[in-house]
């Protein structure tokens, strides 16, 4: 229909990686997936330049028929929700195989970028699917390849973490195919067609008991990928023990997959019962807030620490969704962006520092400062941008979440702003501990400042913060008007939902009763 | 139908020509195979390989063909057909594997071959039959055969175990579904499933006490074929004392006849007092998951674990059954991802195989991947698609059956059953950590010395991703396939539609 773009988009790294998988030189290997890796970015900025930001709806879009048994059609399409998670996706794989190249990964290395670039399909499908089987397939297929990186290339208690994320993910995904099954079904009945496609099962009539049982189902297995407090502990063992590239992955990008499903299919599929669970969320959103903070600060191993800072980040993701705004909802969409540059940056650094040390212990460290200050810059950089420092991108989104919050439950937003000061604190304090000080390990006097490719790796993380720092607005402009769209439904959803407790106002019904009147520009200008 | 009429007599044959194919090739093996030395009894296999060949050709030619034979006793349909091509595919893979495994283990191949083609013919028989009987001898002629085939390693302790067990259980259980089907004929006064069918649907049977007594019967004998827990006992120890190829055939071709027989009978012809015998599959089907896979988790011996994975996969059949006619086609598709998916596992366990016991350990898989990148990732891919991982076979069979399921209101087992597949992550992953994340394990030899296991692997692995990536044509075939068996026998038609 337009040549392709995206399935073009979907399939390159899948080809790269058959394509990697015959070869047999250790050079060729990464060059190759390196290329491999490169053109999808391309690929990736080109569809950026092709978006059209006005547009609510799929851009790009291609369907074909698949399965005509089951009405499963190949449905893929772009919009301001995915488009920047696409383009954080191919930049996080390229980056991560360019920093594996440099030693990170000395065993199996055509394993290794054969698995990246599985990964990298599984993720770019699941954004682009607008077909609910197709997306289910690719939700599952991302699994795969990241249980084989933290297994095969992890550290420490690899395969205890590797198959804890397969239970934790299957038990969710599973209980979610049989409410997908069932909400098909109910499509069915209503409309006499069997179809997965998105748009036609948006308008699917449920009573409020399906309803709900259908959003718990989603929610849960959406919740286990974020992760939310309290299914969430599958995480730090995850990161803990994955190689870098993994760990970059996986919070750059996979935990993203939990919250996009939250704006895509948990609320929009089931906006009653979301607007009904708004309280739900936004407590166990802030539970895993602050929660996550404390037990980061207490974290004697830097992988841990900044696994748990990503529980409580990705806290602050749920409490903007659920919001249910579209300050919120933008700020939660920019947060996930920042989140997986700033995080993704972090456990880079961390790798670095293990690959010189092969420890990730706070108290190995001290007084690195002195000897390694590109990399100290660096850090320090990449640390105030996740703690939130205007200026940078950390800013932007938490400053849009807190207002949406604010809209919506003012305790909240008290509440998030404790996490953010505690966030400043543990981030602040492990910085301290690693960098300041007088070296207090003999060996820490030897270690070698970054090379040219860990430049070259960190330039780009570093440019991305600046710049989405500064300029918000040509993100945030595209990202609107489906977040938009995507929220009129749970305005109407809100609205009806009021009308029932208070029949007799009707009033309820005008548009300045509705979840939040106003305009994009006052949501700008507040910046 | 006159038995007397000239062109029903000629009528008559070519539908069961491909059964005449494999019994002259039985026998033909048999004589051929006088002269040949245990060790050298390739030449046997290739020429069982060829007659399946030619019977599989000739099975494609009743596709489409419609009625019955032999004055009832034989059904021409496309789900006789459909259920011969699988049967004949996994008989094919079973040589495939077979050809140096049983001169290597100087099993003796004249014996081997024909026994494992008399087999065959009674798989087909079951597929294609017509009335009860015909269903219970080919239930005989494919037993007594795999007793003998489980036990053909004679001087193996495991083995004769393997064979006396399963043929003491085995017949005990035939005894039960003989007497189901002579408390059915007391019931309705037939043993052809059509009139039984009309009997039955015309609702004159009510609650009949011998009729529910038969039904009760038949469930048991069947659960006994399919492994059904409870009556899964034999399984695992069979599985394991069996030489692998024959546990393959089990795992595969015995579950194949039997769950033809048994859908055909029970999905089909007992269709109309579903009220009658759906909630005890419901109970059954549940206890067959959960059982097999709990036990499943513990297993370090390779072929043990495939064979509670076969009990698992059973219980998820079984489910399909449970929800009714419904699921039908879902079931047929899930037995065709089943068949590569399992052909493939076994065929790499013989690959890892040595004489004696060697390389039946899960731990001797460790670092298999570093050693045969090629087998490992066969492997996996068969893991994956037991698991039911997309884009793999077994993803889609499971995603078939359980929204079938679904849309006849069976939520609770349905959840039961996802349930079930995490627990079998556990165990099938296991499996690949020993591949992929382990060192150790046993050397794989002589692969390249072995053409015909590998082209087994390789086949089994491509149909495996294929008919998961693109399944529309093989939902189709067996949609067709049973819609034809329940359309043959009259009605249902409208509760078919997808």
């Amino acid at each position: 229909m337009n040549g392709g773009l995206l399935t073009a988009l979907i399939f390159l790294p899948l080809i790269g990686a058959l394509f990697i998988l015959m070869q047999s030189e250790e050079r060729a290997i990464w060059n190759s997936a390196f290329i491999f890796s490169l053109l999808p970015l391309a690929l990736s900025f080109y569809v950026l330049a092709e978006f059209n930001p006005h547009v609510a709806e799929y851009q790009l879009a291609e369907q074909y028929d698949w399965i005509p048994a089951f009405g499963i059609t190949y449905h893929i399409g772009i919009d301001g929700i995915s488009l920047f998670l696409v383009l954080l996706t191919t930049i996080l794989i390229t980056l991560s195989l360019l920093y594996s190249g440099g030693g990170d990964i000395e065993e199996r290395p055509r394993e290794f970028c054969f698995f990246m670039l599985v990964l990298e399909t599984g993720l770019l499908g699941a954004l682009l699917s607008v077909d609910l089987f197709l997306f289910y397939i690719f939700w599952e297929v991302m699994l795969i390849p990241m249980y084989f990186l933290i297994g095969m290339w992890g550290h420490g208690r690899k395969i205890y973490a590797a198959i804890k994320f397969v239970l934790f993910t299957a038990v969710g995904s599973l209980l979610m195919l049989v409410a997908i099954l069932y909400l098909v079904y109910s499509a069915h009945e209503h409309f006499n067609r069997t179809s997965f496609d998105l748009p036609l099962l948006y308008q699917v009539p449920l009573t409020v008991t399906e309803g709900r049982w259908l959003f718990a189902a989603f929610a849960l297995a959406f919740a286990i990928k974020v992760p939310m407090w309290p299914v969430h502990t599958w995480l730090p063992d995850a990161h803990t023990n994955a190689p870098t590239a993994g760990s970059v992955i996986l919070a750059g990008v996979m935990l993203k997959m939990g919250t996009y499903g939250f704006l895509r299919f948990a609320v929009p599929l089931f906006p009653t019962v979301a607007v009904e669970a708004i309280p739900l969320f936004m407590a166990l959103a802030i539970i895993g807030i602050i929660y996550g903070a404390l037990v980061a600060m207490m974290q004697p191993d830097l992988k841990r620490l900044i696994a748990y800072s990503s529980v409580s980040h990705m806290g602050f993701v749920m409490l903007g969704i659920f919001a249910l705004n579209p300050e919120g909802v933008d700020g939660a969409i920019y947060q996930m962006l920042n989140h997986g540059v700033s995080t993704g940056g972090l456990f880079l650094l961390v790798g670095m520092l293990y690959m010189r040390r092969h420890t990730r212990e706070i108290s190995e460290f001290g007084g690195l400062w002195k000897r390694v200050p590109v990399y100290a810059a660096v850090f320090m950089v990449v640390m105030l941008s996740s703690i939130g420092l205007p200026g940078l991108n950390g800013f932007v989104g938490e400053f849009l979440i807190m207002l949406g919050a604010f809209l919506r439950i003012r305790l909240a937003a008290v509440f998030a702003v404790v996490g953010v000061i505690l966030g400043a604190l543990y981030m602040l304090w492990t910085y301290e501990r690693v960098m300041f000080g007088p070296i207090t390990r003999a060996v820490n006097e030897t270690i070698g400042d970054l090379t040219g490719r860990e430049i070259a790796v960190m330039a780009p993380v570093i440019a991305l913060m600046l710049f989405m720092g500064l300029f918000p607005r040509p993100l945030i402009s595209r990202i609107e008007p489906s977040v938009t769209a995507m929220l009129a439904r749970a305005n109407v959803a809100q609205a009806r939902l009021e009308l029932e407790r208070q029949p007799n106002r009707l009033a309820a019904l005008s548009p300045a009763r509705q979840i939040s009147n106003r305009k994009p520009e006052m949501a700008a200008a507040a910046r | 139908m006159s038995p007397f009429n000239l062109a029903a007599i000629n009528f008559v044959w070519l539908p069961i020509l491909p059964l005449v194919v494999v019994t002259v090739a039985a026998m033909a093996v048999l004589l051929a195979g006088v002269r040949v030395d245990d060790s050298e009894s390739e030449g046997l296999g290739l020429l069982t390989l060829a007659s399946l060949a030619v019977a599989f050709v000739f099975t494609l030619g009743i596709l489409g063909q419609y009625g019955v034979a032999f004055a009832g006793a034989i059904s021409v349909d496309s789900f006789s057909a459909f259920f011969e091509l699988v049967i004949l595919i996994a008989a094919m893979f079973t040589v495939m594997m077979s050809l140096d495994y049983a001169a290597e283990n100087r099993i003796p191949g004249a014996e081997y071959y024909s026994l494992l083609l008399f087999s065959v013919l009674g798989m087909m028989l079951m597929a294609a039959a017509g009335d009860l009987i015909v269903i219970f001898l080919g239930l005989e002629t494919m037993s007594i055969t795999v007793y003998v085939l489980a036990g053909i390693m004679r001087r193996n302790a495991k083995s004769n175990e393997a064979a006396i067990k399963y043929f003491l259980l085995g017949a005990f259980s035939t005894g039960f579904l003989l007497y189901g089907i002579a408390l059915v004929y007391g019931a309705t006064g037939t043993i052809k499933l059509g009139p039984i069918h009309d009997a039955l649907a015309s609702g004159a049977m009510g609650s009949n006490p011998l009729l529910l007594a038969g039904i009760g019967m038949m469930v048991i004998g069947f659960g006994f074929k399919v492994a059904a827990v409870p009556f899964h006992m034999w399984a695992p120890d069979v599985y394991e004392g069996a030489p692998t190829p024959v546990t393959a055939f089990m795992a595969v071709g015995v579950k194949l006849a039997a769950f033809a027989a048994f859908i055909r009978v029970f999905m089909v012809d007992f269709a109309s007092v579903g009220a009658h015998w759906q909630t005890v599959l419901w109970v059954i089907a549940a206890l067959t998951m959960t059982g097999g896979n709990l036990i499943a988790v513990v297993q370090t011996n390779i072929k043990r674990m495939l064979a509670y994975s076969a009990i698992a996969h059973a219980g998820y059949l079984l489910l399909g059954m449970a929800a009714g006619v419904r699921s039908g086609p879902a079931i047929l598709y899930y037995l065709l991802g089943y068949t590569f998916t399992n052909l493939g596992a076994f065929s790499v366990v013989i690959a890892l195989e040595r004489r004696g016991e060697a390389g039946n350990q899960i731990s001797d898989f460790r670092g298999l991947a570093a050693r045969q990148p090629l087998l490992a990732g066969a492997m996996a891919i068969f893991l994956l698609s037991l698991t039911g991982v997309p884009p793999m076979a077994g993803f889609v069979g499971k995603f078939y059956i359980f929204s079938e399921a679904l849309h006849q209101g069976y939520v609770g087992l349905v959840i039961i059953a996802v349930l079930n597949s995490v627990v079998s992550a556990y165990y099938y992953f296991y499996v690949l950590v020993a591949m992929y994340m382990q060192e150790g394990g046993v050397e794989v030899e002589r692969l390249s010395a072995r053409p015909a296991l590998v082209a087994a692997v390789g086949l089994a692995a491509l149909a495996t991703i294929l008919i998961g990536v693109y399944p529309q044509p093989y939902i189709a075939s067996a949609a067709n396939a049973f819609h034809s068996a329940s359309g043959a026998e009259g009605s249902h038609s409208a509760a078919l539609e997808p």
